[in-house]
Formats: structure tokens, C-alpha cells, sequence
């Protein structure tokens, strides 16, 4: 089975419903509160980072199994500036926004899988995974 | 536009002005009748047919040699505003301007004649103008009602308690973002001066994530605090939470952190020289014996 959910992030208040739908499918993908806790907050780093890096974007918030396990993925897309020196944003402590620089990092430790693709001009797209234990 | 085709225009309109004065009671009773259906249980008919009497005679006022609507335009905002509040759906809303439409159809149908079809067309036009109104009034008022809510969200959740003499507590609930702190932090800040109190508890237990942002917030009031010769303390640390903070690499430094609040009070009061003894009372037990 699998459900998907596209959402806009263009405010605040977007952020705060991506954290709610992230939340509902993490209970019914059968997430650990500790697990669901994780990726809850991994979706709010990375989405309020398309908002603040890129003035908006979207998410897709997806069900999916991989015969053994179930799985949450997240699929963060925007059109903004892209990220010239990946290596470098995945830093602890980077950043260029006045925050913490713990964002893009912590939230590639919060999940299983964490993949990047982005260029300087092309836009950003993170998939990322929590499988159920 | 042609000088003849303004004339047809002014037939027209002249005609449907007649309809409506000449037909006022059955046209006033079938749009009682659609607007009525569409929002049963909702209104009470009195008050109802009350409404539509006045709008009745402010459209037939707007479509006269004065062609004055802004006193229309006032009655529609009132009516939309009024229902925007009572939670009436938008297709409520509109169906009682739109209805006028369908009930002078009617006589327009059994009039025939060709400029009394003419000015339906224009009056229709009209109608649809005021029904476009209608909706944007509407969605004003709703608008309103959330900005409203969200400003008094703001105030409501964001108490300043004393513990104890010199102990003030910030319980956060839900959602913290710019705005929320600024205000959270803002209260605490003159609470600890109004009191004079040198201990401050920030309670997250009701915060359901705690992402780098958040955690950036409250170490910015507690360096705040501090800077103001208060100590801070956060707590209400649930185990989820504190995995998720470590996983993320977020270090709060020499700020204490406490499970519960009850802990943390216990962490001011210690702090600030006040000790509780527990006492050991003398213990009654009452028993029966069944002989």
C-alpha cells in the first residue's frame, strides 16, 4: 500500500502542517514515539529550510515498504538557489542563515536514508527515509 | 457602446425596474422561499425575511434614476460579516443574493417581452457583481475572525506563573516559533523584573518537537535571562525529545535541564537556600477483628 501527500511550504504556519501530516503518517506507518519524534523534526528542519534558503517549496509525504518493513519518505523539492558546496551544508555547525548550522546535518542523522541532489541554479530535492523497527 | 444598443440598455433596465416594483410579493416571497432553503436550521425565518426586506429595497433603490448602492453594499458586507460569524458556508452566503436572480427569472418568463429579457441580462450582470461582493466580504470577515484568533492564541498560551517566592515558570504549549518567543520571552523578561525573582523555569513538556530553531529560541531567552542576573532552567525534557535533541548535535552548555518541573523546582529552591525536610509522622492503623 501506498499513500502519498503533497504539500506547499510558502509560510510559517506550512512548516507547522508539514509537522502535523508527518506526525499522522509516522503513527500509521507504526513509528516508535522516539522515531516518530525524530522524523517529525527532521521534516520541520529541512522544510523550514526550503523556506528560508529557497522562499518556498514542497514536500511529499509517501508510505512505502519495502517488503519487510514499512517506511515514511519524505521528498523535499524547491526551485531555489541550490547548494554550491554540498560537503560544506552538511557540516555541523555551517550555515549561512544564523542558525544553529545543525539543520541539513541533524536531520541526515535523525533518519536511515538521506539523499541530496542539488546544483548552484537548479533547485534542491532531499529524499529521506525512516523505516519501522 | 451604440447609442441604440444604450437605448435597448435603458428599456431594459427601465423594465426590470417596473417587474420589481410591480411584482414585489411574489418575486420577495420565492426569494424568501431559495434563500430561506439554503440556509434551514440556521436563521430563524424572522429575522430572515427581515434581511431580504431591506436588501429587496436597497437593490430597487440601487437600480433607480439615482443608481445609489452604496447603502446595498453596506447591508450585503453586514449580512456576510454577520454570517461569516455564525459559521454559515460560503454557498449560504451567496445563494441568498444569487436567489434574487432565479425568483424575478420567473416573472421575467411569464412577462416575455424582449426588453424585459434585455435588462435581465444586465440585472444579472448586477447581481453577479453583488454576489462577488458578498463573497469578498465574507472571506474579509473570516479572515478577520483568524487573525483575531491567532493574536488572542498568542496572549492565552503564553502564562508567566510564580512558583515560589523569587521562582517564576514559563509553561510552553504547542508550536514555538518567532513570534511565540519573542512574546515568551518578552513576558518572562519583565516578570523577572516585576518580581524580582532570580529563578526562571521554562517548561517544554508541552512543546512536540524540539528542532534547531526552537532550541535556538530557548537559549536565546536564557542567555536573555541570564544577562538580567536570572538563572534558567529548562524542563520537562521528555526521553523522545532528549533523543532527538542529541541526534541532532544541539548542546545546551552549562544551562540545567530537568525531567519535570517538579524537578526543576526543586533545583531552584535548592539554589536558593530553601530545604525541606521530610517528617516521619506517627502511623494509626485501626483494626477490626471479627470475633
Amino acid at each position: 500500500m501506498t499513500t502519498s501527500d503533497d504539500l506547499p511550504i510558502k509560510s510559517n504556519s506550512d512548516v507547522v502542517l508539514v509537522r502535523q501530516h508527518v506526525r499522522t503518517a509516522a503513527v500509521n506507518v507504526g513509528l516508535s514515539l522516539v522515531d516518530q519524534t525524530k522524523v517529525v523534526t527532521a521534516a520541520s528542519e529541512l522544510a523550514r529550510n526550503a523556506l528560508v534558503y529557497a522562499g518556498g517549496g514542497q514536500v511529499r509525504i509517501e508510505i512505502v515498504n519495502n517488503g519487510i518493513r514499512k517506511g515514511l519518505r519524505l521528498a523535499f523539492s524547491d526551485t531555489g538557489p541550490g547548494i554550491p558546496d554540498i560537503p560544506q551544508a552538511l557540516t555541523d555547525g555551517w550555515t549561512t542563515g544564523g542558525g544553529l548550522g545543525l539543520g541539513l546535518s541533524g536531520s541526515r542523522r535523525l533518519v536511515d536514508e538521506f539523499d541530496l541532489q542539488s546544483a548552484p541554479g537548479e533547485g534542491t530535492l532531499i529524499t529521506v527515509t525512516k523505516w519501522a523497527r | 457602446m451604440g447609442v441604440t444598443l444604450s437605448v435597448h440598455a435603458d428599456a431594459g433596465r427601465r423594465r426590470i425596474e417596473e417587474l420589481l416594483q410591480e411584482n414585489e410579493e411574489p418575486v420577495f416571497k420565492r426569494w424568501l422561499e431559495i434563500a430561506g432553503s439554503s440556509s434551514s436550521g440556521h436563521v430563524d425565518r424572522g429575522s430572515l425575511i427581515g434581511q431580504l426586506r431591506e436588501l429587496y429595497q436597497a437593490v430597487h433603490q440601487s437600480l433607480g434614476e439615482s443608481s445609489d448602492s452604496s447603502d446595498l453594499r453596506g447591508l450585503l458586507a453586514e449580512l456576510s460579516r454577520s454570517r461569516a460569524r455564525q459559521g454559515f458556508t460560503p454557498t449560504e452566503t451567496a445563494t441568498v443574493v444569487f436567489g434574487l436572480k432565479e425568483a424575478l427569472y420567473e416573472v421575467v418568463e411569464n412577462d416575455g417581452s424582449p426588453e424585459a429579457l434585455r435588462g435581465f441580462v444586465w440585472f444579472s450582470r448586477v447581481i453577479d457583481e453583488l454576489g462577488l461582493f458578498t463573497m469578498e466580504s465574507y472571506a474579509a470577515a473570516r479572515e478577520k475572525i483568524i487573525i483575531d484568533q491567532a493574536e488572542q492564541l498568542l496572549e492565552l498560551s503564553t502564562p508567566v506563573v510564580k512558583l515560589w517566592e523569587g521562582i517564576v515558570a514559563v509553561p510552553l504549549v504547542g508550536t514555538l516559533d518567532s513570534a511565540r518567543t519573542q512574546v515568551v520571552m518578552e513576558k518572562l523578561l519583565q516578570t523577572l523584573v516585576d518580581t524580582g525573582s532570580e529563578h526562571a523555569v521554562i517548561d517544554i513538556t508541552g512543546v512536540p518537537a524540539v528542532d534547531t530553531q526552537v532550541a535556538q529560541h530557548l537559549l536565546k531567552t536564557v542567555v536573555a535571562a541570564r544577562l538580567m542576573g536570572a538563572e534558567c532552567v529548562i524542563s520537562g525534557i521528555r526521553p523522545q525529545i532528549a533523543h532527538t535533541i542529541v541526534t541532532l548535535g544541539i548542546e545546551f552548555g552549562d544551562i540545567v535541564t530537568k525531567a519535570s518541573l517538579a524537578d526543576a523546582l526543586a533545583h531552584a529552591l535548592r539554589q536558593s537556600g530553601i530545604e525541606f525536610v521530610k517528617h516521619r509522622g506517627t502511623r494509626i492503623a485501626v483494626r477490626t477483628v471479627e470475633e
